[in-house]
């Protein structure tokens, strides 16, 4: 069942930053999305929730086309960043990853030191100027609130880093693209409270600037974090609905049952 | 002491003495060649020129030939290794395509040596008309070699973690570039160990050089691409057979220096190795 947003939406003045028509998309013989319209609101945080396997990461890499590198799978349905089909032909693949970023559940640095790992977007997309690259090294760390921690250490080895460290690290990574959307898989799932707070927070600065669609690891951050929240169950798009209305006031039984713990 | 106690004693006293056995006969062979070659170790052997029908004087030609094949045979056989088992590794899908150029890869390595040198005298000395020449040899030994850098050089590259191509992709950046500034540089040692491991084969090898490259009696230093050469397993060969009176010391002092220049090439690869393995993150 698909919902309309109600009248008093908060979101209603935000326009589509991202939206889904008619999404399907099977690994080998598997359906794993099924018929997904979605619209995904600017400057906001929407969180994809719902039980594991329901299809949530794989529509993340769908947004920014990171599952072209899976061999032996099917998409039909469009996907639409500003307006524009992603999967039309003749779209630049490199060039829609900047504009969309992604931080996995585990923290992956790349090979080399804190200042490497944060300016390998840029650089890749042949930015050289050492002035220029060391504005988006501050700027980056610092809205992923690593900056003071690790001011002192930009020359170190990112495996060096503690394992929130990490993560913030990699959220910096892609920020450095200055990506017009961000995806965030579980970015907290690694974490410690303390690392998990300081992360949320950093989101939530952040999304006067991004629109973050992010899959939370627990219905409690979703509840914290979301300003529009969808829920999945096998595949499907249950329902969706805008503030803390999903977690609240449910529609309909599945999702109910979902967030008062009856499965999933 | 308990009965598991000592099962494990015994247990572990068993399986030193086979590690032993490995060693041994390298040890063996190495103090032979030591022992009795050191002596015909001189200034003047290294550096001058073989005389009185190879009975007496140097075999600095030798040593020249076979550096210089070593050398060839690398410049052939790494772009083309390296290349193979990134288009491998990075780049093919698995198709009849791939499958078959895997199963040739797997043949090569399986072909005795020596029809690796009829081959390259049918093909590079006759066919292309470079004859009995250090160009026809390098290109022999450098087939010959394909196999081992390609296998290995594929295996260093799967070894590193999938995750890294996915996020340099996630970053906007192409397929070569993750190649280019991730994958190959944590793949290098490993790429680096099978070229080792290849070009140390090629420096000793006797039977792909005997039609292609190798002179017999040849006392002057070769002048280029399309001269022939002496080299040393070629050379041992000879003076051990083929020359009637050989004094002993001297094919053990050649022996011995065949030894030393593999020993120390591959030294010089375990430096270079171990100075990129340094800069991996795990």
């Amino acid at each position: 069942m698909v919902t309309d947003p109600p009248e008093d939406d908060p979101l209603a003045g935000l326009p589509t930053k991202v939206r889904t028509e008619n999404l399907s998309y099977w690994y080998g013989n598997r359906l794993c999305l099924r018929d997904v319209t979605l619209d995904i609101p600017a400057n906001a945080i929407t969180t994809l929730i719902g039980p594991t396997g329901g299809g949530k990461s794989t529509l993340l890499r769908l947004i920014n086309r990171l599952n072209d590198l899976l061999e032996d799978t099917r998409m039909v349905g469009h996907i639409f960043l500003d307006g524009q089909d992603i999967y039309a032909p003749g779209i630049n693949v490199s060039e829609l990853r900047r504009r969309v970023g992604i931080v996995f559940a585990l923290p992956l640095p790349l090979p080399g030191t804190v200042r490497e790992n944060v300016l390998y977007g840029p650089k890749l997309a042949g930015i050289r100027d050492p002035a220029q690259l060391d504005e988006i090294l501050v700027r980056s760390l610092n809205q992923a609130a690593l900056w003071e921690e690790v001011k002192t250490r930009l020359d170190e080895p990112a495996h060096a880093l503690s394992g929130g460290q990490q993560q913030r690290l990699c959220i910096a990574r892609s920020l450095a693209m200055e990506p017009e959307v961000l995806l965030l898989d579980e970015p907290t799932s690694g974490l410690d409270p303390i690392s998990t707070g300081k992360v949320e927070e950093s989101l939530f600065a952040l999304k006067k600037h991004y629109t973050i669609i992010m899959v939370p690891h627990s219905i409690q951050q979703a509840a914290r974090v979301a300003d529009y929240a969808a829920f999945f169950l096998g595949g499907e798009l249950v329902e969706h609905q805008p503030g803390r209305g999903i977690f609240t006031a449910p529609k309909d039984k599945r999702t109910e049952d979902y967030i008062t713990g009856r499965f999933g | 002491m308990n009965a598991r106690f000592v099962v494990q004693r015994v247990g572990f006293a068993l399986l030193s003495l086979i590690a032993l056995v490995v060693v041994l006969p390298i040890l063996v062979i190495v103090a032979i060649i030591v022992v009795r070659g050191v002596g015909a170790i001189s200034w003047e052997f290294l550096t001058t020129m073989p005389h009185d029908g190879m009975k007496a004087g140097g075999i600095l030609p030798a040593i020249v030939g076979t550096i210089v094949l070593t050398f060839g045979t690398a410049v052939a056989a790494i772009p083309v290794g390296v290349g193979s088992a990134i288009y491998l590794s990075e780049y093919a899908r698995d198709t009849l395509f791939t499958r078959a150029i895997r199963l040739a890869i797997v043949n090569l390595a399986g072909i005795p040596s020596v029809v690796y040198g009829l081959f390259g005298l049918g093909l590079f000395v006759l066919f292309l008309q470079f004859g009995t020449s250090i160009l026809a040899g390098s290109l022999t030994l450098a087939i010959m070699t394909l196999p081992v850098i390609i296998s290995t050089s594929e295996e260093a590259l799967r070894a590193v973690p999938t995750e890294y191509r996915t996020v340099i992709a996630s970053l906007g950046g192409t397929r070569w570039q993750g190649i280019r500034y991730v994958v190959l540089p944590q793949a290098l040692p490993g790429i680096i160990t099978g070229i080792i491991l290849g070009l140390l084969r090629a420096a000793g090898e006797t039977a792909p050089i005997l039609f292609t490259v190798s002179a017999f009696f040849l006392p002057r230093l070769p002048h280029s691409l399309f001269d022939r050469t002496m080299a040393l397993p070629y050379h041992l060969y000879v003076i051990s057979t083929q020359v009637p009176g050989m004094p002993q010391e001297i094919q053990y002092g050649t022996a011995l220096v065949l030894l030393m220049v593999v020993l120390s090439m591959n030294l010089v690869a375990t430096l270079i190795r171990g100075h990129f393995r340094r800069r991996r993150p795990w």
